[in-house]
């Protein structure tokens, strides 16, 4: 397929591996930030056919990884309620809450169901006037826009029983939290083209500045990554930090104007819990006043008395979303926790770090395969 | 999540006010939202997440930027370090 195969060549990627090697002198730790990267860079083999001296560490980029356990268990006690649906996109239904998860919700009676779009849970939602439908909104800054449209259209639409639960994080401030995290290693990062598709890259243009770390935006392709990092490691041996943009053919510096201006319109700027790192200044989305008719956190509060939201107490998720530890460094990895039984979140999507590593067939060495 | 795949636009429409248009995945046809790609027209290709178009390729850019990785595959390298195979002693420490 156009704009796909092509960067997909063996000849290319072998020629630009070369080339990486040809000019990297020094060990240098490089973040990917998207977990859709780091699917492609571990099913890929990427990371195994690097020179030694360029280490790929996965970033926080799974926003199915970082919806915080009290959202998820509010959306398993909202499907609980008559008269409700929740939608979601396909993932969020095994991640882990406290107790139970999505499907188990859906096997006890609830009516949950994945849709492709925000679209379709509007259509849902118009569908079945007497029942609250409620669409999990999970995402980066490339999905807010579509969530944004969904809420918009409801009201200007008049679709009074269509509500956001939202859990929209934001890229920017999670790589200034890791840059300025204790004992961090990363020295530059492949910043996430689909986010810059919508944002632009002017967000990264301070932090360069002012961590001194190179940031290249960065396609999904294994061409894309091999371009991104060698763009790294140039940038790293001639001693710049700059942004600079390898996805030419889908970002521009200014991102999506028109997405922008509707994101704008119906979101703003909030605090935000991530799971497994903690809450983050200004680092998520929640819906403007005019829209809270539709916000499903305000619709359908907690019960009093719910016990707080717990963890696995073995699975080391937040030190593998900030990139300090690798999957295969958690001892419960691919032992008590499995794709099919996850303990922590990044074992769920296959965009997270566990799971890419484990569907990789990655082990520990010495562990079973 | 943030899979975006692209797609060219072979149908305009205005549905509930909005401007909506199917794209072609390569023989895959799928509704999408092109609000934020009011640019384009039929024929534009574009990049499709969770039904919208984000992005529309630049299809000059792509060629240009295409034509200088390509050029990388006719250059020769010598005495290249070795690349170590498989898992790294660091993944495993």
């Amino acid at each position: 397929m156009k704009y796909l195969d092509e960067y997909r060549d063996d000849r290319i990627a072998r020629s630009l591996v070369d080339q990486i090697a040809a000019e990297v002198t020094r060990p240098w730790t490089l973040m990917e930030v998207c977990g859709g990267q780091t699917h492609t860079l571990i099913r890929q083999g990427i990371d195994q056919v690097l020179p030694a001296e360029v280490e790929l560490v996965h970033g926080p980029g799974c926003p199915v990884c970082v919806t915080p356990v009290a959202l998820i268990d509010r959306a398993i006690h909202i499907a609980g309620l008559p008269d409700t649906i929740v939608c979601s996109f396909g993932d969020m239904l095994r991640v882990p809450g406290s107790e139970e998860n999505l499907f188990m919700a859906r096997a006890a009676g609830g009516d949950v169901r994945v849709v492709y779009s925000p679209l379709d849970a509007l259509t849902i939602a118009r569908d079945n006037p007497g029942k609250t439908v409620v669409f999990f909104a999970v995402g980066f800054e490339t999905t807010a826009p579509a969530n944004a449209m969904a809420v918009r259209q409801a009201h200007l639409l008049g679709v009074e029983n269509f509500a956001l639960l939202v859990a929209h994080v934001l890229v920017p401030p999670a790589i200034a939290a890791i840059l300025v995290s204790p004992g961090n290693r990363v020295q530059g990062f492949l910043a996430p083209g689909h986010v810059c598709a919508i944002q632009g890259w002017r967000e990264y243009e301070p932090i360069a500045r002012d961590f001194g770390v190179p940031l290249v935006v960065t396609g999904f392709e294994p061409l894309d990554l091999l371009e991104g990092i060698l763009m790294l490691v140039r940038q790293l041996e001639s001693g710049r930090h700059e942004v600079e943009n390898q996805y030419v053919r889908a970002v521009v510096r200014d991102g999506n104007e028109a997405a922008l201006r509707v994101v704008d319109e119906v979101f703003e700027t909030a605090d935000r819990a991530w799971r497994g790192i903690g809450v983050i200044e200004r680092s998520g989305l929640k819906l403007r006043e005019p829209y809270a008719h539709h916000d499903a956190e305000l619709l359908f509060p907690m019960p009093p008395g719910q016990r707080p939201a717990s963890e696995s107490e073995i699975c080391i998720a937040g030190e593998v979303l900030r990139g300090r530890a690798k999957p295969h460094d958690c001892p419960a990895f691919g032992t008590q926790c499995t794709p099919e039984r996850p303990l922590g979140a990044p074992m769920v999507s296959a965009e997270g770090a566990c799971a890419a590593y484990f569907l990789a067939g990655r082990r520990r060495e010495g562990a079973p395969a | 999540m943030c899979l975006g795949v692209p797609g060219k636009v072979i149908e305009v429409f205005d549905e509930d006010g909005i401007r909506m248009g199917t794209v072609d995945f390569g023989g895959i046809r799928r509704k999408a939202c092109l609000e934020y790609a009011p640019e384009v027209e039929i024929g534009s290709w574009v990049v499709i997440h969770v039904g919208f178009a984000i992005s529309v390729v630049d299809e000059e850019e792509a060629a240009r930027s295409y034509a200088l990785l390509a050029e990388m595959d006719n250059l020769e390298f010598i005495d290249l370090p070795q690349h170590r195979e498989g898992v790294r002693p660091e993944d495993l420490s």
